[in-house]
């Protein structure tokens, strides 16, 4: 009792194997467009791995260039099968491929599957390395003369221009740490030495922010330096001023970038398994309808197409059956070892 | 006299329209890409207009996409052309069309040249109109009050950020306006009064500049107030330190960007000019071809195609002699006067003649 059957004119053979390889070829386009997002994401963590203590996780990326990269073989031999289908001659050198090929699909769908998961779940990695990273960035922000640091402030910088964006929650991170490098500080002068004393550890702890936290679009010249002081701006009140530089924190821009990019990223593998799908089934319906011509001479006649050939049950308990005789098979190679060396 | 004549069998004459016909859909193609490269020029003009004052480099991309399109059109008809000029019926129809087409490509070749003779002659013009523009953005910087320019300082900030430039010549520009509105000086203190009193117009200068002229790149966090005063900063010097400010000035970044941009697009614009010259030079000699195969008895046989039928000098002589023609078409009035009676007195003459010719036949 075959699972779903489908009978199959020539007509309608002929129109299901021309479907089929125009489907096999938007999967190969699909496969190219993974391929070239995973590249993309892989370029965009670089970029912004010096924010991210260099620890950030490439997983995601290799994932999609990987699948990509498959989806664009499998499908092309796909397409490469149906175009060859309808030639008696040249489908029947494909015919013994035809099994182990669906059953490589099927797995390729499983892998698929976990790429999607992973595109989600992942974004809370991204979420905790950014917290840490920045955190760090702000701290190192001012080692301009300590080797493999001397970019992080203008990597820094660029960011929170680029994403419109001031410290790790907010603006008041950069009171919290030591920006200012003790190169351009005068220590000879009584300011400075108080600041200095005043504080714990010996930093130069200052309510300023750099330059980059600025908004081009506020109407009054950037007022960076004494940000808690009224009376060192005139007409200022930062309670119920509207601050001049960015509110928002910079851990918080670049996760809702990242996310976004991997939420997009994570339903187009969904659609990509859909469509797979699809694909699996037409290839299956059209290398059974194929293989049940009563007649194989004559090429006009009726056949019949299904996904299974016993019902879903039986497929299931016969594959179970066959996993449990391969393990036996190990079980009598051992006992017949035994014997041998008993005798 | 012929001008480089070509013999052409029948098997050439169906290549020369194959390829001709590949030829002008690659032309097509071409056009498009003209078409669209006149529209993102444009576009780049257009984000940048706040700061220009005149909109005459315009006329570069309008250029190109009025080519772009004219070109897809003329193209287009070309490929009709190639696919007719194997039917003996349906190619005769194009006959006096293909005097105006090639009017029209030729016309199209000489556009696409002016415009790269422009892009080039038009940079002093660019320069001139970044100049007053980026004058007044500066100028009105601080107006972010007055209807019609509030946007004016985003825009400049924006600008020195994205193009790594300060002020107009370089970051001293700031200096001789006031950047800082009114708006936000306490005048009641001693300092802004004094600064005020101390220029002759009344306004608040400084040697300062906006954050937007802050280079990231720099190892010092952004030095942008009290430039010249050495005493301000420790361990500053204004005229040996390498100021962390972006040195150069946003017309000169502008003008590079542009240019650029401009020549960037000259080698694709000259070879578009190269694929539209060898269409319009196919096409007549398919043209010729095709209208000598006809006129021969086996249509089959072999027959010649040229540029010109007679030499340069005497086509130049021909159209001159029918444009004169034409001319002389306006001028009739005043000799028709004169020539019906000297068409008149000719007649009168003539029958004479003939009645002194007709009866020594008669007799």
């Amino acid at each position: 009792m075959p699972f779903m059957p489908v009978k199959f004119t020539l007509q309608k053979r002929v129109k299901l194997a021309q479907g089929l390889w125009m489907l096999y070829w938007v999967s190969v386009i699909m496969g190219i467009l993974i391929f070239s997002l995973g590249i993309f994401f892989k370029i965009e963590l670089r970029k912004r791995s010096e924010l991210m203590d260099n620890n950030e996780s490439h997983v995601v990326p290799n994932l999609l260039i990987l699948v990509g990269l498959l989806s664009c073989g499998a499908n092309a031999f796909g397409g490469k099968v149906c175009h060859d289908s309808l030639d008696p001659m040249k489908f029947s050198k494909w015919k013994s491929m035809l099994k182990p090929y669906l059953l490589m699909c099927c797995s390729f769908n499983v892998l698929l599957l976990v790429t999607a998961l992973l595109c989600f779940l992942m974004q809370f990695a991204v979420y905790l390395t950014l917290a840490e990273g920045l955190k760090n960035s702000i701290k190192f922000y001012k080692d301009t003369d300590t080797p493999g640091r001397c970019f992080m402030k203008r990597t820094l910088d660029m960011t929170q221009i680029e994403f419109r964006c001031c410290g790790n929650n907010n603006f008041r991170d950069w009171f919290e740490v030591q920006w200012i490098s003790n190169r351009y500080l005068d220590m000879s002068n009584d300011e400075v030495k108080d600041r200095v004393l005043s504080n714990v550890e010996g930093k130069y702890l200052m309510d300023s922010v750099p330059f980059s936290c600025c908004n081009p679009g506020s109407p009054r010249p950037c007022i960076q330096h004494h940000l808690t002081n009224n009376s060192a701006h005139y007409d200022y009140d930062h309670r119920i001023e509207e601050l001049n530089i960015w509110t928002r924190g910079c851990r918080e821009a670049l996760f809702s970038y990242y996310s976004s990019m991997m939420n997009s990223i994570g339903v187009l593998v969904i659609v990509t398994i859909f469509l797979e799908s699809a694909d699996m089934a037409g290839l299956k319906y059209l290398s059974t309808a194929l293989e049940t011509m009563a007649d194989p001479e004559n090429p006009e006649c009726e056949s019949e197409g299904w996904l299974l050939e016993k019902g879903v049950k039986e497929t299931f308990s016969e594959g179970l059956a066959k996993l449990k005789l391969l393990g036996k098979k190990n079980q009598v190679e051992e006992g017949g070892d035994a014997q041998e060396t008993a005798t | 006299m012929v001008l480089l004549k070509m013999k052409f069998t029948q098997q050439r004459r169906v290549r020369l329209a194959q390829g001709l016909w590949l030829l002008s859909w690659l032309a097509v193609m071409c056009g498009a890409f003209i078409f669209c490269l006149g529209v993102y020029l444009k576009t780049e003009l257009l984000r940048r207009a706040e700061v220009m004052d005149n909109a005459e480099i315009h006329v570069v991309p309008n250029i190109l996409m009025m080519v772009g399109l004219a070109s897809i059109g003329t193209n287009w008809v070309a490929s009709r052309v190639c696919q007719d000029s194997m039917d003996a019926s349906r190619f005769p129809r194009w006959k006096v069309l293909l005097l105006v087409w090639f009017g029209a490509a030729a016309l199209l070749c000489c556009l696409l040249v002016a415009v790269v003779v422009l892009s080039y002659a038009l940079q002093g013009r660019l320069e001139e109109s970044l100049k007053v523009g980026l004058r007044n953005g500066i100028r009105f910087y601080k107006d972010t009050d007055v209807p019609g320019r509030c946007f004016q300082k985003e825009t400049i900030d924006r600008l020195q950020m994205e193009f790594r430039c300060c002020g107009n010549n370089n970051f001293k520009d700031w200096f001789e306006v006031q950047w800082v509105s009114n708006r936000y000086l306490d005048f009641t203190s001693k300092d802004v009064k004094d600064r005020i009193r101390s220029n002759v117009d009344g306004r608040y200068l400084l040697d300062s500049v906006p954050f937007s002229c802050c280079n990231p790149a720099s190892p010092r966090p952004c030095l942008q107030h009290h430039l010249t005063d050495n005493s301000a900063h420790y361990n500053y010097e204004y005229q040996a330190e390498e100021l962390n400010l972006y040195s150069r000035g946003c017309r000169q970044a502008l003008i590079d960007y542009y240019m650029d941009l401009m020549n960037s697009t000259g080698p694709g614009v000259l070879s578009v000019i190269l694929i539209q010259i060898s269409v319009l030079v196919s096409l007549r000699y398919l043209q010729t071809a095709v209208d000598g195969a006809m006129a021969l008895e086996n249509p089959e046989g072999n027959s010649e195609g040229y540029l010109l039928e007679k030499g340069l000098k005497e086509t130049l002589e021909e159209v001159k002699a029918n444009v004169l023609d034409m001319l002389k078409f306006g001028q009739v009035d005043p000799a028709a006067e004169e020539s019906p009676e000297a068409a008149g007195g000719e007649k009168a003459a003539d029958s004479p003649t003939e009645k002194a010719a007709s009866p020594p036949s008669t007799s």
